[in-house]
């Protein structure tokens, strides 16, 4: 009897190539990124009175209205100084009675050390662009994450991702990201 | 045709092809497993805010998405050309945020839960009132863990 020829098998090739080049277009290979943050947990309806009321000094005021203006600390500024005035606030380095007052505190690595009671309070309007928002909490965590780099770099001299884990939780220590968004206004909004 | 040929030097034989589909084939599986398909088409108009500190999400099946911004062309004449909430793949209200949560949560493991992000993504030129109100309900639905879904900014302010 005679043998039944073979089917082709050359094209198969072709085919799964198709199949690849399918695949390949059709999936989504992008990866999010995002600016990272934790919103705080729903207080409770008995607010604590006793707990006693923040310094002026040590509160660096950010206010940003409807027409997407940023006054900070009394001061018409723009988005591009922000991120100085953060920093010069958490740093406080000549120690300026108008600036937040340190607290000394044991911290591993480093011993005894004053770190700033400072905290960064963000108030936004309902008319308010998102896109403004996002770039001024984008400013105020990068004056804190610029902190952090520096003493990384002056103390380890190293930056603050290639550190272990107990010398990078020292240093979020000595700089905390304190950033308190407090109930925005109702101006702004028809 | 063979018998002109006989008197020339050897030739080196084709190189076979027969495993090359094969080959395909593994690279093929690969990237079928390693990809994942894009299951939701955005309904609103996009553009993100642009930001330097950014984090990446690493675990993609922990996140939920929250898409905000204008309806996209076709959906105006039904959904307005206000920005709208997108949860899954259809348009939702603020009050519905806690359920979509809710049910993020039971697709997930127990242990898994802690380890949940919602990622925002908000077009820039939204207003602030609805992602206030996004925020007020994930901290009703005690999802506080977020990330303002940005790109890349490269130059500086």
């Amino acid at each position: 009897m005679r043998k039944p020829p073979e089917i082709p098998s050359s094209s198969l090739a072709d085919i799964a190539f198709l199949l690849l080049i399918f695949f390949l277009t059709s999936a989504s290979m992008n990866t999010d990124m995002g600016l990272e943050r934790r919103l705080p947990p729903i207080a409770p309806d008995v607010e604590n009175k006793d707990t006693p009321p923040i310094k002026e000094r040590n509160v660096f005021i950010v206010l940003v209205n409807k027409d997407n203006q940023i006054l900070c600390e009394g001061q018409w500024i723009q988005i591009g100084e922000l991120r100085e005035k953060a920093k010069e606030f958490m740093e406080n380095p000549n120690d300026d009675p108008n600036l937040p007052e340190k607290k000394l505190k044991e911290v591993e690595f480093f011993g005894e050390i004053p770190i700033s009671e400072g905290v960064i309070s963000l108030q936004n309007d309902l008319g308010t662009q998102y896109g403004t928002y996002l770039a001024v909490q984008n400013e105020l965590v990068a004056a804190i994450n610029e902190l952090r780099n520096d003493l990384a770099k002056t103390k380890f001299g190293e930056p603050l991702e290639k550190l272990s884990k107990e010398k990078q939780d020292a240093i979020r220590d000595i700089y905390p990201q304190r950033i308190s968004e407090a109930e925005p206004k109702r101006v702004g909004v028809q | 045709m063979e018998r002109f040929r006989k008197g020339k030097a050897k030739e080196l034989p084709a190189v076979s092809t027969a495993s090359l589909p094969d080959i395909v084939f593994i690279l093929l599986f690969f990237f079928m497993a390693v990809v994942k398909m894009r299951d939701v088409t955005v309904m609103v108009h996009q553009s993100l805010p642009q930001a330097t500190e950014l984090t990446k999400l690493e675990k993609k099946t922990l996140v939920s998405n929250i898409y905000v911004g204008v309806p996209q062309n076709q959906y105006i004449a039904v959904f307005g050309n206000e920005p709208r909430i997108q949860l899954n793949d259809k348009f939702a209200e603020v009050e519905d945020i806690v359920d979509f949560i809710v049910v993020e949560r039971q697709a997930r493991d127990e242990a898994e839960i802690p380890l949940m992000t919602t990622s925002l993504k908000i077009d820039e030129y939204t207003k602030m009132k609805i992602v206030q109100d996004i925020k007020q309900e994930l901290r009703r639905a005690s999802a506080l863990h977020i990330n303002y879904s940005s790109r890349k900014r490269l130059k500086n302010l």
